[in-house]
């Protein structure tokens, strides 16, 4: 009887493929461009103004795009990938996935064939998706994920906190400092954590480090590297301390968490300005924006790729080219909170002066550089993704009452099997 | 001269004529009469084994290749490394592995049974004359023909731990919310919830059609014997239905081996963990974990063909009990 689901999946993929077999250049000369995101890359669910703009001035492109979570959109990508059919003619994939797509080059389109200006961006930021030898760009960074502290002002003065961004910037100078301060936290406002996840707390610590899992010769480093084990030594610390909400990343008890004003503080790259926004409208003027512990870090951020698959490369690199400009990732950086990567953009008035209006004025135009100027480059590997997913699940196990111990064994060899071997 | 003779066993037309000029078009006619007759059921059939040959056999012959490799896409040249049966060896060692073997059984169990006592129950109760009792028949069916990614998204609202339906009645009887998916017990609970939810309106039409195959002057003769409605459950309608029942039995036992769905939408670990220790994570959900997430396609591979002998040798061991319940009959 299950085999009718098999049937139907079957039957959907038909509809699918017909869909796209005719769908893709009518006779008035119209070139429909697909573009599968996992957020909001370029649009939010009500505003695509972006897209808008370019259709004006290409009327004989129009864009169609498609979303799906984070984790379907890469698998998926990487299975039209294998198959040869099926990506869309542009496709975004995050940094953290980015490396698991370099050893594909031959599946994309080189950007350093299209006359790209590549000087626009940092190197650190184009070599990431560049093969090792540097003869190969797979795909034009969008925007950038400078970390920054986002927080709760109506919760701190609940647990009689001081409130102003600079005097919660000075509370913590270090990770360390902020455990600390959650401890003071916790238990003065009732039901509510000091933060949402460990996993979060601990890409945050990472975000200092220069190598995490992988050391700059490709290497997996993670088990003996002291950081990752002083950054999960100290995450524990403040789950212990009964500081997490425990609510899984991206799920919608998390979303709920947001709405309901379950914990404090989270840790905010830019993007994630527009995630709550979009989230938790009815939170407006009740958040702030600190400096990150530590001072500097980053997390997330994408790139669009062109799939060498395409019916229609020229005109997706010719969008490409057009959605990475610094002009279009300092519109997106107003209206959804997507940094740019361009360092260029980030003395704009436009960008420097941006203030946002959601999260108590704060200055994000200069919270985001800042925190950028003295990020480490963080070293990548082919499944760094992966282990930052298996960290976060091991975390999440300790939240729930697994021995740490024992959750730090079982992350480990879930690591070595994944990433160790392949 | 041969005599040729059509499906009845009649001299084909062509030998019945009187002899003389051979008329080219007749014997035309019947070659293609001929060609029809015995080429047509193999174009009849040819759509199903069209469709096996390319949807079924090729991907089964294809994964069983791709088994023996050490096949990453995130490792340039890897689909070429042949490993032989390393991944099958690694495999049975694996304790994650055997992890998700105990866990498909046990929710395997733990969804089946009551949802095919249910189905009988329900089955049962809609054989009765009742006011409205098409309307009753079909509604049984709404959960089954609900998508289970829509069934998949009012659960996780029902077994959410801070503002979940369930942990609201168990309120008054608990001191923390229960977080459904951190036990393995209570996560299988959830997990089967939604299975049983989905496939016992399903079940309980096969069982009402079979029922409504019952003589009734069975349960008349019984009535006037004294039999309780009960007694006649027992004694009438439950050994009726041996045979559908134990069709349902294997079909679920299938299934269950089978079952990714549902714990694939109720978990929330980035890295389809199935829980954050693997407490719900299913064979097949294990084998989606490796192939997709982890980009392993040759452990992938070998983790689906391992599951197809599993699932044969269940079958065959059904079969073999099935055989043996129905000698008991005869």
């Amino acid at each position: 009887m299950r085999n009718s689901r098999i049937v139907a999946s079957i039957a959907a993929t038909a509809l699918v493929l017909t869909a796209c077999g005719s769908g893709d250049s009518g006779d008035s000369g119209v070139t429909t461009l697909t573009i599968n995101v996992f957020g909001d890359s370029f649009s939010l669910k009500d505003n695509r103004t972006l897209y808008d703009e370019y259709e004006k001035s290409h009327k004989n492109v129009k864009i169609v795009e498609n979303r799906s979570d984070f984790g379907t959109h890469h698998q998926n990508l990487q299975a039209r990938l294998t198959a040869g059919s099926g990506a869309a003619d542009l496709e975004v994939i995050e940094v953290g996935q980015v490396s698991g797509f370099i050893g594909q080059t031959d599946k994309f389109v080189n950007f350093k064939d299209k006359d790209v200006d590549t000087a626009q961006w940092t190197d650190s930021t184009v070599q990431r998706a560049s093969s090792p030898d540097g003869k190969t760009l797979i795909g034009l960074p969008t925007d950038i994920g400078g970390l920054a502290m986002c927080y709760r002002t109506d919760l701190f003065a609940q647990a009689g906190l001081p409130t102003n961004r600079d005097e919660v910037s000075a509370l913590w100078s270090s990770w360390d400092d902020y455990v600390d301060v959650g401890s003071r936290f916790v238990g003065k406002v009732p039901g509510v954590k000091w933060f949402d996840a460990g996993g979060h707390v601990f890409t945050g610590v990472l975000g200092n480090e220069k190598e995490t899992y992988y050391n700059a010769k490709g290497d997996l480093i993670v088990e003996k590297n002291k950081a990752v084990k002083d950054a999960w030594d100290l995450t524990v610390k403040a789950i212990k301390a009964g500081q997490s909400a425990a609510l899984a990343e991206f799920s919608t008890e998390w979303n709920t968490g947001f709405q309901k004003g379950q914990f404090a503080t989270v840790t905010c790259p830019a993007w994630m300005m527009g995630y709550i926004q979009g989230n938790a409208p009815d939170t407006k003027g009740k958040w702030d924006i600190a400096k990150i512990p530590g001072g500097s870090g980053n997390w997330g951020g994408s790139y669009v790729t062109v799939p060498a698959q395409g019916k229609h490369i020229d005109a997706a690199v010719e969008l490409a080219k057009w959605l990475t400009t610094p002009e279009q990732n300092v519109k997106l950086f107003k209206t959804i909170g997507n940094f740019p990567s361009q360092e260029s953009t980030w003395s704009q008035p436009e960008v420097a002066d941006f203030t946002s209006e959601f999260f108590s004025n704060a200055p994000a135009g200069k919270i985001y550089p800042e925190s950028l100027e003295n990020a480490p480059v963080q070293v990548v590997g082919p499944q760094s993704g992966v282990i930052g997913n298996t960290f976060a699940g091991a975390l999440n196990s300790v939240e729930q009452g697994t021995d740490p111990g024992k959750a730090w064994d079982s992350a480990m060899s879930d690591i070595k099997s994944a990433a160790g071997e392949g | 001269m041969t005599v040729h003779l059509d499906h009845r066993g009649a001299p084909a037309e062509a030998d019945r004529r009187p002899a003389g000029p051979p008329d080219r078009r007749q014997a035309w006619r019947s070659r293609l009469y001929r060609w029809d007759l015995k080429g047509s059921p193999y174009l009849y059939v040819f759509p199903f084994f069209g469709l096996f040959a390319v949807f079924g056999l090729f991907p089964l012959v294809y994964t069983a290749i791709i088994s023996t490799t050490a096949w990453s896409p995130r490792k340039p040249g890897s689909e070429d490394v042949s490993v032989g049966l390393d991944n099958y060896g690694k495999l049975f060692a694996d304790p994650n592995f055997h992890n998700a073997l105990v866990n498909t059984f046990g929710i395997g169990i733990v969804s089946t049974v009551p949802q095919l006592l249910l189905a009988l129950g329900i089955a049962h109760l809609l054989n009765y004359k009742l006011r409205g009792r098409l309307f009753l028949r079909m509604g049984v069916l709404l959960p089954y023909i609900t998508s289970v990614a829509a069934v998949a998204l009012i659960f996780n609202q029902i077994f959410a731990r801070d503002y979940g339906l369930l942990n609201w009645f168990l309120q008054p009887f608990m001191d923390n919310p229960l977080d459904w998916r951190a036990e393995k017990w209570a996560s299988w609970l959830a997990v089967s919830a939604m299975v049983t939810w989905h496939w016992t309106g399903y079940n309980a039409l096969i069982y009402l059609a079979a029922m409504q195959t019952i003589p009734y002057e069975l349960y008349e003769s019984a009535s006037i014997d004294g039999a309780t409605r009960w007694q006649q459950f027992w004694h009438i309608t439950i050994p009726s239905l041996r045979p559908t029942i134990i069709f349902t039995v294997i079909v679920s036992t299938i299934g269950a081996l089978q079952l990714f769905a549902e714990p694939f939408l109720f978990d929330v670990t980035r890295n389809n963990n199935g829980g954050s220790e693997r407490q719900f994570q299913t064979v097949v959900l294990y084998l989606y974990q490796q192939f997709w997430t982890n980009g392993r396609y040759g452990y992938g591979a070998a983790i689906a063909w391992t599951l197809f002998i599993v699932t044969v040798v269940i079958a065959l061991v059904n079969f073999l009990l099935v055989r043996r319940i129905r000698s008991a009959d005869d």
